[in-house]
């Protein structure tokens, strides 16, 4: 019998599989294939403080081994998400984090006080890495003064777990976490989606309505294990690592370079079932290797 | 209920340059039920393929438990699926979206183009069993384009278009003597294929009071309203073409 509890800071997971904001709907989508309450948390869709269209369509171009999104937060709104959505989500057994994100400070300010008061949401997920708004998002995430002033201002009005999630679209990023890290956060995320772009050559027009977009799926994941492995050497927080995670062997290898916990993300377009499959995967791996919890992949990396 | 389901291959028909129909076999689990305008959202394992393909519902048996899917090779993914040997498993997330709801009218006109044709066979179908006889319009680039027209016979009338006059009438759907009647003999489209054509068609209807329903085929991720990918703008805001569509009422989108 394997141990697959993980603790990052408060917050307590059954197992170290979480679901990625924006790949999981409110978590009901995926009712139909997978039992939510077996997961370790889900993160729920980006949520500002008023509601956003999105941008335009099309936000969305295949590429090879992944894809290219421009949603840009298309969401309720914090009110709405209150008052309609967690009312039928509050039922999971499982760690519902918001994914929280905003344009101004004061807005993720406001926005986080809000969920703070909600008893069934443990703690939220700050997107200071959203590369598909003109304004806010990544703008906060890609320099670290204001990486700082933006957790240190939502610290002081959210007392619950606070997870930040971090941008890859930055030079140095282990110097982002470390900030990240001062100004209060309670664990740090990682990957947001790289910045990318595809173009129709025979219309000589980009894809996407925005020109540009979030490149995630599994091209992505070399990226995000080496970004993993460089933040858990550097802060003491709990780091989640997420970017390309399809298969059990995946998670682990996040967990060997220093993540505590896993996201998936876009793998669940592609098999929604694969949440259970990796959970079962890490646990046969545990199993294989005479380890008895999923803790002692932490960083067990012989380099 | 949404159902993940492996199929086997149990034929594939090449119809034409660039349309195959697959047959697939479902397994022990008996067929949900399916309407017409749904879709399936199809795994395929191929390098250069790592989304599933959403393809539309050509037709059922539910005896048999077989699905059919009208394929147009037009890329990577869809000439992957078209290759596969009889007996390949095929993974389905389906039945997928909101398809075509029953007319309040008897007079119905079935406008297909390319591969829009695809639900509309599935639909016929619907549409007979309650006593509603189909007459579909079909429009293509050229003869050798046309595909199953048999099968869409066996419901009822066919009219075709193509472009260069290789058979039917010489334009575009709109330009059928169909089309041309100062009061249309129907009073519902149900319609499928390019955006450009549905737009028409949306305009028509409009002119004529008829009530015209559209089927997006909007690029999508996950197919069950998580990525918010394939959103249409509809006089509610923007709409995810693969949850509250593919099949809207024309006058609800911002056309």
């Amino acid at each position: 019998m394997v141990d697959l509890k993980v603790k990052l800071g408060s917050l307590e997971l059954q197992n170290p599989v979480m679901t990625a904001s924006g790949t999981y709907g409110y978590g009901e989508e995926y009712e139909d294939f997978v039992d939510i309450n077996r997961l370790g948390g889900i993160v729920v869709k980006g949520t500002t403080l008023h509601p956003r269209q999105g941008n335009d369509y099309p936000r969305m171009a295949e590429t090879p081994m992944g894809m290219l999104n421009a949603v840009g937060l298309q969401n309720v709104g914090v009110d709405r998400f209150i008052s309609e959505i967690y009312p039928r989500i509050k039922k999971y057994r499982t760690n519902i984090l918001v994914n929280v994100s905003g344009s101004t400070v004061e807005e993720y300010v406001e926005t986080a006080a809000k969920i703070n008061a909600l008893d069934h949401i443990p703690g939220i997920e700050l997107n200071i890495s959203c590369p598909n708004v003109k304004e806010g998002g990544m703008a906060f995430g890609t320099s670290c003064p204001s990486t700082i002033a933006v957790t240190a201002a939502v610290r002081e009005v959210y007392n619950k777990h606070m997870m930040v999630k971090l941008s890859p679209n930055v030079t140095n990023i282990a110097e982002i976490a470390l900030g990240v890290e001062s100004a209060g956060a309670d664990s740090v995320s990682l990957i947001n989606t790289l910045l990318g772009m595809a173009i129709d050559v025979e219309q000589r027009r980009p894809v996407l309505s925005t020109i540009t977009g979030g490149l995630s799926g599994a091209a992505v994941k070399p990226v995000a294990l080496r970004m993993v492995w460089q933040v858990a050497q550097a802060v003491k927080i709990p780091v989640v690592g997420m970017g390309g995670i399809s298969n059990a062997e995946d998670a682990i290898a996040f967990m060997l370079a220093g993540a505590s916990a896993v996201q998936i993300g876009t793998a669940n377009f592609i098999d929604p079932k694969v949440t259970e499959k990796v959970i079962a995967g890490i646990e046969d791996y545990l199993v294989r290797h005479n380890m008895t919890s999923v803790a002692e992949l932490k960083g067990a990396l012989q380099a | 209920m949404k159902y993940l389901h492996d199929f086997t291959l149990v034929n594939s028909e090449r119809q034409t340059d660039d349309f195959v129909v697959l047959t697939l076999q479902g397994g022990a689990e008996p067929l949900p039920e399916l309407q017409p305008g749904q879709f399936a959202e199809v795994r395929v394992d191929a390098p250069g393929a790592y989304l599933r393909r959403p393809l539309s519902i050509h037709d059922v048996d539910y005896d048999k438990q077989q699905i059919k899917l009208l394929v147009q090779e037009v890329g990577t993914g869809t000439r992957a699926l078209t290759a596969l040997a009889l007996g390949s498993t095929i993974n389905m997330l389906y039945p997928l979206g909101k398809g075509y709801s029953l007319p309040d009218s008897k007079r119905v006109l079935l406008v297909g183009g390319g591969c829009g044709v695809a639900p509309l066979l599935f639909l016929g179908r619907y549409l007979k069993k309650n006593g509603i006889t189909p007459r579909f319009l079909i429009g293509t680039r050229t003869a050798a384009g046309l595909v199953r027209l048999d099968a869409y016979r066996e419901l009822g009338e066919v009219m075709v278009t193509t472009e260069d006059g290789s058979a039917g009438t010489k334009g575009y759907v709109i330009h059928h003597p169909v089309m041309k009647t100062e009061t249309p003999d129907f009073d519902w489209i149900y319609t499928c294929g390019p955006e450009a054509m549905m737009r028409i068609l949306a305009k028509y209807a409009n002119k004529h009071g008829l009530s015209c329903q559209v089927s997006l085929e909007n690029h999508m991720a996950c197919g069950i309203g998580a990525c918010l990918c394939c959103i249409t703008p509809t006089k509610d805001g923007h709409k995810c073409t693969c949850t509250d569509g593919p099949v809207f009422d024309s006058k609800y989108l911002q056309w």
